[in-house]
């Protein structure tokens, strides 16, 4: 059973995030990195899964920046045991370009499941997993609570929609992405860092995979800019019925929503 | 330019958000037709709404197989009629299974896909697509480089056209062969332990953070919104802390909501909370600490304890509500 686990390199929730002069890029100065807190769910789900399972191994793999070795060597440390940096170097990707390259590394590892978070919190576009999947022809089930292992052929998958749960079986190969619910991910252990520190990362070089990017890039970002800002709004204070009432006024009479 | 859109079925309903797409879909159409794409079972009884939204055509796939979400059927079904129909673009509503579909669908069909799309404009003849990204932090532009290109819109944005019950589509059936070797098969929906309002389509949401304290009190949040018709929300921290189930979270890791209503209770506002919530059209503040970054996206806000003002609240909301 080969699991491999894409990640990516994504700014802190915290992060202020400052628009570039060009107004096509973020300032990446003072920003601190992290792993994508969705694609955490999906690493500790590939431990788990190696820990049931006496034949399961696991790899992770990343397209980014050099700095996006630090997030491989945290996968490392928590126990996942290879790990592949997809350098990007100059280009500029989009998500159908990043996900084929993905796609042909994925393939070049060999695979039986493909985890990934449900989407990544820098451009929030959820669309990685669904094309890789859709370029391998294997399933996707997006949002995954809960994975079960029905053999070594097929899994259940659970995921909550609209406080439903769907219920999937799926057969595999598959891609599934993770959702916070899905387990709680652990920390590295001491141990774990310390082992992570003498492991080597291997690195696929796009061209190696026998692709040019440039053709395939769909999308362009054209323009970043700051939401316009809210404008102050009216506080009350002082008596609260009073100001009850009038909250009440408000939205009946002027916002019309109630 | 030819316009496909999905149309969505849930509890024998056409989602608001499937009439949202539809209406975007009228507006950019420019005279052009809009064909709205129907997969399930027993669609007949929709076709006469979806006219009224203007669609030129309706294609109807219908067969009991697809009666449940299917995403490998549902996406190669919809693959064959774009080759076959080649509008200029795809549009369906950013929900979990249209998001799940739009991936798949645009990859098979190699074009350009913006998910979570919450404008649309066209600029120098090309359409120009917004989307948010860091979860609103700041706001991103694309175009599209494939002539064919795909959308899916966030629900509660796109406002709904006027209906027009003259309007005449044409419904076209298609023909259907089910699979007997499908990858991927719903075999059950489970119910929830209990009913709630789900959040990412709510017109009203009630939202709880720290000021809750412990997840009984959540107790009079839950009374406010059913007085509302509300969805309940939460922050990370009550999250966290055990007091709500995750798929109820606001925010950067929880959902991102744009309701008409939006009222935070004993929320701080945390960024990471701000930028899952400060696209909703009305936001009400209510907080003890008056310097709570909270007020500064509230178009109204209520400085005092939550325990005296939600039941406040709640009671004058049912007086006008019941009357």
């Amino acid at each position: 059973m080969k699991i491999v686990v894409c990640i990516k390199q994504v700014p802190d929730t915290e992060a202020y995030i400052k628009i570039n002069s060009q107004k096509t890029s973020i300032e990446e100065s003072g920003i601190k990195y992290i792993i994508n807190p969705y694609d955490e769910f999906a690493l500790e789900e590939a431990l788990r899964i190696k820990e049931k399972l006496n034949n399961a191994e696991t790899a992770v793999i990343t397209l980014g920046a050099p700095r996006t070795q630090e997030a491989l060597r945290s996968a490392l440390a928590l126990g996942i045991e290879k790990a592949v940096l997809i350098p990007q170097e100059d280009f500029i990707l989009d998500n159908f370009s990043s996900a084929f390259i993905l796609a042909k590394t994925v393939e070049r590892l060999g695979y039986d499941l493909i985890l990934c978070g449900k989407q990544a919190i820098d451009d929030d576009m959820a669309q990685t997993g669904g094309i890789i999947a859709s370029l391998l022809n294997i399933p996707f089930v997006s949002l995954a609570t809960k994975i079960e292992f029905i053999d070594n052929s097929q899994i259940k998958v659970h995921r909550e929609i609209e406080g439903f749960t769907e219920v999937f079986k799926i057969k595999l190969p598959a891609v599934i992405s993770a959702q916070k619910g899905l387990n709680e991910p652990r920390y590295a252990s001491l141990m774990g860092i310390m082992q992570a520190k003498k492991k080597i990362i291997s690195e696929i070089k796009i061209q190696d995979l026998g692709i040019n990017p440039e053709n395939l890039i769909k999308t362009k970002l054209t323009r970043l800019e700051y939401p316009s800002p809210r404008s102050q709004g009216k506080i009350l204070d002082g008596d609260l019925k009073e100001a009850a009432q009038k909250l009440v006024k408000f939205l009946r009479e002027e916002a019309k929503i109630i | 330019m030819d316009i496909l859109t999905l149309g969505e079925i849930k509890n024998q309903k056409l989602t608001r958000a499937s009439l949202e797409v539809l209406s975007e879909a009228k507006r950019l159409a420019n005279g052009k037709k809009v064909i709205n794409v129907l997969i399930g079972n027993n669609l007949k009884d929709f076709s006469a709404l979806i006219s009224s939204y203007g669609a030129s055509e309706i294609l109807l796939i219908e067969d009991p197989s697809l009666g449940e979400f299917n995403s490998q059927s549902y996406s190669e079904i919809l693959v064959n009629i774009i080759k076959e129909k080649k509008p200029a673009l795809f549009l369906l509503p950013a929900n979990i299974h249209g998001k799940e579909i739009a991936a798949l669908v645009s990859a098979k069909l190699e074009i350009s896909l913006i998910s979570d799309c919450t404008d649309l404009k066209i600029k120098d003849n090309l359409l120009e697509y917004i989307h948010p990204i860091y979860s609103g932090k700041v706001i991103a532009a694309y175009q599209s480089l494939t002539s064919f290109q795909a959308a899916a819109l966030r629900p509660n944005i796109f406002p709904l056209i006027e209906e027009n019950p003259n309007n005449q589509a044409q419904i076209i059936h298609l023909s259907f062969i089910p699979q007997d070797n499908l990858k991927i098969k719903l075999l059950e929906v489970l119910k929830p332990k209990e009913e709630t309002l789900e959040i990412s389509e709510a017109r009203i949401i009630v939202s709880g953070g720290r000021g809750l304290k412990e997840a009984e009190n959540f107790k009079l949040l839950e009374e406010l919104a059913e007085v509302l018709g509300a969805a309940v929300g939460a922050s990370r921290l009550a999250v966290d802390a055990g007091w709500r189930d995750h798929q109820y979270q606001v925010g950067q890791t929880g959902k991102v909501v744009s309701p008409d209503l939006y009222i935070a209770c004993g929320i701080s506002g945390a960024i990471q909370h701000l930028v899952g919530m400060s696209s909703s059209k009305c936001i009400i503040a209510i907080n003890k600490d008056p310097e709570a970054n909270i007020f500064k996206v509230a178009n109204y806000g209520i400085v005092g304890d939550l325990f005296e003002v939600v039941p406040l609240l709640t009671e004058e909301f049912k007086k006008i509500l019941t009357n």
